[in-house]
C-alpha cells in the first residue's frame, strides 16, 4: 500500500506559501501523492490551482483529487483543467471525481443538480477520449450502485470516502463486484482516506472543530467524522495497518490544519 | 448525571444497571407505562457471542440469566412429512418475563429507580429535566416519532403476517415447520425457553393470510386455525395467546440515533427481523455500548457519537442478514419442490451468515448427507461444486465455470465472439473468423468442457479496449456503423446506431446459424447465446432500448420475436445433444426498465424455444442503471429464475471461492457457478518500502 498526504487546501486561510512548503516537505518524504478535496462554498482553494501550485515545486510526487466534484464544471472546462494539470506536472495527475453531496456548491456553480450523475458519466467519457486526458488515471467516488457502475465503466479505480477499515473493505468488495460485472480485466485501484490531527489535546480539538465545521452540511454526521479523526501514533498506525490488510492500494491521510508541524508529526509517526 | 430511561424493556433496564454500576453517583430513573409484570411475547433467544458480552458487562445478571436458560444445539426442519435435524449450533433462550424480572431486581439492587404505570406523552418535557434521556421505548418509540426531523427514521413493513404464540409443547430444538395449505405455505419458527413452554411463531405471506380468512378471524379463531393446521406437530398440546394478534414486522432504521442529550436504544433505534432472532440481543448490546461510552467519555456528546459509531455498523449487518432471511421466507413457497435435505440446507444458509464450510464445522454429518444426496452417490461424496452435472446428454465433471482455461473447472467459456464484424465490442474482439480450435483443445486437454459465447454487441460495438474503461467509443476513423433495435446511443459519446431493418434481421439470423454450425464443427460442447446487458438481441427486450412500433415492439410478444427466430435458426444447426444456453439480463436495474417478473417471462419463452440453461445476469441494458453490487449479487435472481421457470441456471456475480459456490449450488440456487479468476494483484508494498 502506498501512502499519500492531503494538501491543506480546504482548511481556512491556507495561502500559497503554506501550499509550497507542504508540497516541498512531502516531495522529500516517502509519501507518494499530494491530494486535495473540492468545496466551493467554503474558505478553501480551488483543487486544480492548489495542485498546480504544488506541481511547480515538485518533480516526483503524484497529484490527486480525492475527489473533485466533476459536474460543478462543464465537461470542456474540466477536461481543459485536468489536461493542463496533467501536462504541466509531467503526467502526475490522478483525477478522482464524484457528484459530491452539497446542493449549495451546485447553486454557487450555477450547475444543474438533478442531472449530476449522467453529466459525470459524460465527463468521464470525454476525459477518456480527449488527447490531453486519455492517459490520466481516473477514480470515481460514491456509494450507490450507479456510482460503482460508473467507476467500473469509465475509471481506473475507486475513491472511498473515509471511515474505518471495515467500511472500506465492504465498499472495496462492491467495487470489485462492479469491476467484474463490467468485464474489466484486473482489479480496480482502491484509494482510501482518513483525517488526522497530531500533537496534543489542543491539536485534536482544533482538528475536530474544523471537521465539524467543514462537514456541518451533513448535520449530526459531522460529529461522527470528527470522532474518527486520527489523533496519535497508535491510531494512525492501526488505521494504516487496517487499510493495508483489507487491500487498499493508496491511503491518503488528510490534514485538519495547514500547520506544517502536522505533516512533520505524521512523517515522524509513519517513519517509526 | 441525572438520567431518565424511557421504557423498562431489556434495553432500558440493562442500561440502567450498567450505567449505575459504572458510576453510582448517576441518578437513574426508569419510566414504564405498563405494570412490572406485564409483558408481551414469550421467549427470547441469545447466541453464544451475546452471552460472552453479558458475562463481561455484569456477572450477577449473567449468572442469573444463564441459570434459567433453556439451551439446545439442534435445528429441526419439518417439511413434506420429514424431520431433518442439524446439530452443532448454539442457542439459549429465556422467557421474556423471566428476563425482565431478573433485570428489574438487579436494577433495584444497584439503586436504579423503577417507576411503573407512568404514561409519558411528552418526551420533550422529560428531556428538559434530565442530563440524559435514554429512549428505550420500543419499536413504536414515541420519542422517535415526536422528532422525525432529527432522527430521520424509516419504518417499513417487511415479510408476511405473523403471530407470536406460546405453547406447552416443550421442544428440544429450534424448530421450523412448513405446512402446505390450499391457500399457500405456512411456516412456524418455534423454540423452547423454559422447562414448560416454547415460543411458537406462525408466519405466512399476506395473500395466504387473507385467503385463509385470517384477516377477519378473532384471536380465538386464529388460535383454533393454527392448532388445527399444526395439530400433528403440537401432538395434543395447545397454543397460548398473549395479545398474539397477526402483525407485520416493521423494519426500523434511523439516520441519527441521538439528538443533543436524547439517545435511542434497542428497538426504538432499529429492528432486524424475528426470523434471525436478534432484537433482544441487539438491544442489550446497545445498552452495553452506551453505558461503556458514557463511562469512558467526559463529554456526553462524544459518548453518544461513540455509541452510534460502534453500534450502527453491527446493526446494519444484522439488517442485511434479516433482509436476506425475510426474502427467503417470502419466497419459500417457490422452493417446496426441493428435496428435504436441500430445502433444509437452503434454509440454514438463507441469511448469508452460514456457508457450506461453516456448516461443515458445526455439523459435518449434515453436509455429508447433503453432499452425497447432491452427487447421488453413497459414501464419500465431493462437495456440491465438484459434483458432476448432466444437462441433456452432456456430462460436466463439476459445476465450476471459468472464463480462462483452468484445471479445476467443469466448463470454460470463451469471451464474447461476435457473429458479424459489426457486432464486435472493439477492433480486437474475436469473430467467427477467429481461430477457436486451440482453445477447445486446451480446455479438453484440461478435462473440462468448452463453451462458446456467441453474440452481437449492437449499440455497444466499436469501443476501445477495456483496459482503461468500457463503452468508450473508438475514434471516428476507426469506428464502424452500428445497428440496434432502435436508434438510441448506448452511452454519452456512443455513436447512434441504425435501427434494424428487414435485411438486417435476415443477415444477423443467418450469422447466428453459421456461428452455431462452426461452433459445433470446432468441437464446442456448449453454445451460449448472448441475450444480455444491452447487446443487439437484448435490446429488443426492454422498453428502454426498444422504441419500435412494428411486430418487434416492446410488448410481450414483439420483444421476443427476433430472439425466438434466432433460436430457431440456431437449433437447426446446433446438435441437439449439446447444451444450448442463453445469457440473459433478467432485470434492467434501471428506472422504467424491465422488472424481474418480465425477465422471468422472457426466460420462459427462451426455454420454450429450445434453451436448456439460463446464464443469469442483470442490468447494463442502458449505461445509467441502478445495479446492486456485492458478493454473490446475482444469486437471488438465479434462484428466482430457476424456481419460476424450472430451468438449470448458471450464475456468477462476484463469487470468489469454491465455498460460496458450494453454498449456492448445495442450496439449489443454481446448477453452475461462474467463479472469478484469481486476482493477480498480489504485489502490495508495505510502508515504508
Amino acid at each position: 500500500m502506498r501512502l499519500g498526504i492531503g494538501l491543506p487546501s480546504t482548511t481556512p486561510g491556507t495561502d500559497g506559501a503554506a501550499i509550497l512548503d507542504w508540497a516541498r516537505t512531502a516531495e522529500n518524504s516517502p509519501l507518494t501523492s499530494l491530494a486535495v478535496l473540492d468545496r466551493l462554498v467554503y474558505d478553501s482553494l480551488d483543487p486544480f490551482i492548489a495542485l498546480a501550485t504544488a506541481a511547480a515545486v515538485t518533480q516526483r510526487i503524484g497529484l490527486a483529487t480525492m475527489i473533485a466534484i466533476g459536474p460543478l464544471r462543464g465537461g470542456g472546462l474540466l477536461t481543459k483543467q485536468a489536461g493542463s494539470l496533467a501536462r504541466v506536472s509531467g503526467g502526475r495527475l490522478t483525477l478522482g471525481l464524484g457528484v459530491g453531496a452539497r446542493l449549495d456548491d451546485y447553486r454557487a456553480a450555477e450547475a444543474e443538480h438533478r442531472t449530476r450523475g449522467t453529466r459525470l458519466s459524460a465527463q468521464l467519457t470525454q476525459l477518456r477520449t480527449e488527447p490531453d486526458t486519455e492517459e490520466v488515471e481516473l477514480l470515481v467516488g460514491g456509494t450507490s450502485g450507479a456510482a460503482l457502475a460508473r467507476m467500473a465503466r469509465y475509471a481506473d479505480g475507486y475513491a472511498h470516502g473515509g471511515g474505518p477499515p471495515r467500511a472500506f473493505a465492504a465498499a472495496a468488495d462492491r467495487a470489485r463486484a462492479a469491476w467484474s460485472d463490467l468485464g474489466r480485466p484486473g482489479a480496480p485501484a482502491l484509494w482510501g482516506q482518513g483525517y488526522f490531527a497530531l500533537g496534543g489535546a489542543a491539536d485534536l480539538e482544533a482538528g475536530q472543530a474544523y471537521l465539524r465545521d467543514y462537514y456541518a452540511f451533513t448535520g449530526p454526521f459531522a460529529a461522527k467524522i470528527a470522532a474518527g479523526c486520527l489523533c496519535d501514533a497508535r491510531s494512525v498506525k492501526d488505521f494504516v495497518r487496517g487499510y493495508q490488510e483489507v487491500g487498499c492500494d493508496e491511503l491518503v491521510l488528510l490534514p485538519t490544519s495547514s500547520d506544517p508541524a502536522q505533516l512533520h508529526r505524521l512523517l515522524e509517526v509513519l517513519g517509526e | 448525571m441525572k438520567i431518565t430511561v424511557l421504557g423498562a424493556g431489556p434495553a432500558g433496564l440493562y442500561f440502567g444497571i450498567l450505567a449505575k454500576r459504572a458510576d453510582p453517583s448517576h441518578e437513574i430513573t426508569v419510566l414504564e407505562r405498563n405494570p412490572p409484570d406485564a409483558t408481551f411475547g414469550w421467549g427470547v433467544v441469545f447466541s453464544a457471542e451475546t452471552l460472552g458480552s453479558l458475562r463481561d458487562a455484569d456477572p450477577p445478571t449473567y449468572l442469573e440469566i444463564t441459570d434459567t436458560f433453556a439451551r439446545w444445539s439442534a435445528i429441526d426442519i419439518h417439511y413434506r412429512g420429514t424431520r431433518l435435524r442439524s446439530r452443532g449450533h448454539s442457542f439459549s433462550a429465556i422467557a421474556r418475563k423471566r428476563l425482565l424480572a431478573i433485570l428489574q431486581r438487579r436494577c433495584r439492587e444497584v439503586g436504579v429507580d423503577l417507576r411503573f404505570g407512568v404514561d409519558v406523552s411528552d418526551p420533550a418535557r422529560l428531556r428538559e429535566q434530565a442530563d440524559l434521556l435514554v429512549a428505550a421505548d420500543g419499536v413504536n418509540s414515541l420519542t422517535r416519532r415526536s422528532a422525525p426531523e432529527v432522527f430521520r427514521p424509516t419504518v417499513t413493513p417487511q415479510g408476511g403476517r405473523y403471530a407470536w404464540f406460546g405453547t406447552d409443547l416443550v421442544l428440544d430444538a429450534f424448530t421450523f415447520i412448513f405446512r402446505e395449505t390450499e391457500h399457500g405455505l405456512f411456516q412456524v419458527h418455534a423454540y423452547p425457553f423454559d422447562e414448560n413452554t416454547s415460543t411458537f411463531i406462525v408466519e405466512c405471506p399476506e395473500p395466504t393470510w387473507r385467503a385463509a380468512g385470517l384477516a377477519e378471524a378473532s384471536e380465538a379463531q386464529s388460535i383454533a386455525f393454527c392448532e388445527r393446521l399444526f395439530a400433528e406437530d403440537l401432538a395434543g398440546h395447545r397454543l397460548m395467546s398473549n395479545r398474539s394478534t397477526w402483525q407485520t414486522f416493521p423494519l426500523v432504521r434511523n439516520r441519527e440515533w441521538h439528538d443533543g442529550h436524547t439517545v435511542l436504544l434497542g428497538d426504538a433505534a432499529h429492528t432486524a427481523h424475528f426470523s434471525i432472532g436478534s432484537g433482544t440481543k441487539l438491544a442489550m448490546e446497545d445498552a452495553i455500548a452506551l453505558a461503556g461510552a458514557i463511562s469512558t467519555n467526559t463529554d456526553l456528546e462524544a459518548a453518544l457519537v461513540e455509541y452510534e459509531l460502534a453500534r450502527q455498523p453491527v446493526v446494519e449487518r444484522f439488517q442485511q442478514a434479516a433482509g436476506e432471511s425475510v426474502g427467503y421466507f417470502q419466497r419459500v413457497g417457490e422452493h417446496t419442490d426441493r428435496e428435504p435435505i436441500q430445502f433444509a440446507f437452503n434454509l440454514l444458509t438463507r441469511s448469508g451468515r452460514i456457508s457450506h464450510a461453516a456448516l461443515t464445522v458445526r455439523d459435518p454429518d449434515f453436509t455429508r448427507v447433503l453432499d452425497s444426496w447432491f452427487s447421488g452417490t453413497r459414501g464419500l461424496a465431493p462437495p456440491p461444486a465438484f459434483a458432476p452435472l448432466r444437462i441433456g446428454n452432456t456430462l460436466l465433471r463439476n459445476r465450476i465455470v471459468r472464463t480462462v482455461p483452468s484445471a479445476d473447472a467443469g466448463l470454460v467459456l470463451t469471451e464474447a465472439v461476435a457473429v458479424t464484424p459489426d457486432g464486435r465490442r472493439g477492433p480486437d474482439s474475436p469473430t467467427l473468423d477467429t481461430e477457436q480450435k486451440s482453445f477447445v483443445d486446451e480446455v479438453h486437454r484440461l478435462g473440462a468442457l468448452a463453451g462458446l459465447r456467441l453474440g452481437h454487441a449492437g449499440p455497444r460495438g466499436a469501443t476501445r479496449e477495456p483496459t482503461r474503461g468500457v463503452d468508450i467509443p473508438l475514434p471516428a476513423e476507426q469506428s464502424w456503423p452500428l445497428i440496434a433495435a432502435s436508434a438510441l446511443p448506448y452511452g454519452p459519446r456512443s455513436a447512434t446506431p441504425r435501427a434494424m431493418v428487414a435485411a438486417d434481421f435476415d443477415r444477423i439470423e443467418s450469422a447466428f446459424a453459421t456461428g452455431a454450425r462452426q461452433a459445433a464443427e470446432v468441437g464446442f460442447d456448449l453454445l451460449e447465446l448472448d441475450f444480455a446487458q444491452g447487446g443487439l438481441l437484448a435490446g429488443f427486450f426492454s422498453p428502454l432500448t426498444n422504441h419500435r412500433t412494428d411486430e418487434h415492439d416492446a410488448g410481450p410478444a414483439g420483444r421476443v420475436r427476433f430472439a425466438l427466430s434466432v433460436l430457431r435458426a440456431v437449433t437447426a444447426r446446433w446438435p441437439a445433444a449439446r447444451v444450448l444456453a442463453a445469457r440473459l439480463s433478467v432485470t434492467d436495474w434501471a428506472r422504467g426498465g424491465l422488472p424481474v417478473t418480465d425477465g422471468i417471462e422472457i426466460a420462459r419463452a427462451l426455454v420454450a424455444g429450445g434453451v436448456g440453461l439460463i446464464h443469469v445476469v442483470a442490468g447494463q441494458t442502458v449505461a445509467e442503471g441502478r445495479p446492486t453490487y456485492g458478493r454473490g449479487f446475482l444469486t437471488t435472481l438465479s434462484d428466482r429464475v430457476r424456481g419460476a421457470v424450472g430451468v438449470p441456471t448458471l450464475v456468477g456475480g462476484y463469487l470468489t471461492s469454491v465455498d460460496e459456490a458450494n453454498t449456492v449450488l448445495g442450496a439449489g440456487r443454481a446448477e453452475l457457478c461462474l467463479l472469478e479468476s484469481p486476482s493477480t494483484d498480489l504485489d502490495r508494498q508495505v510502508w515504508p518500502g
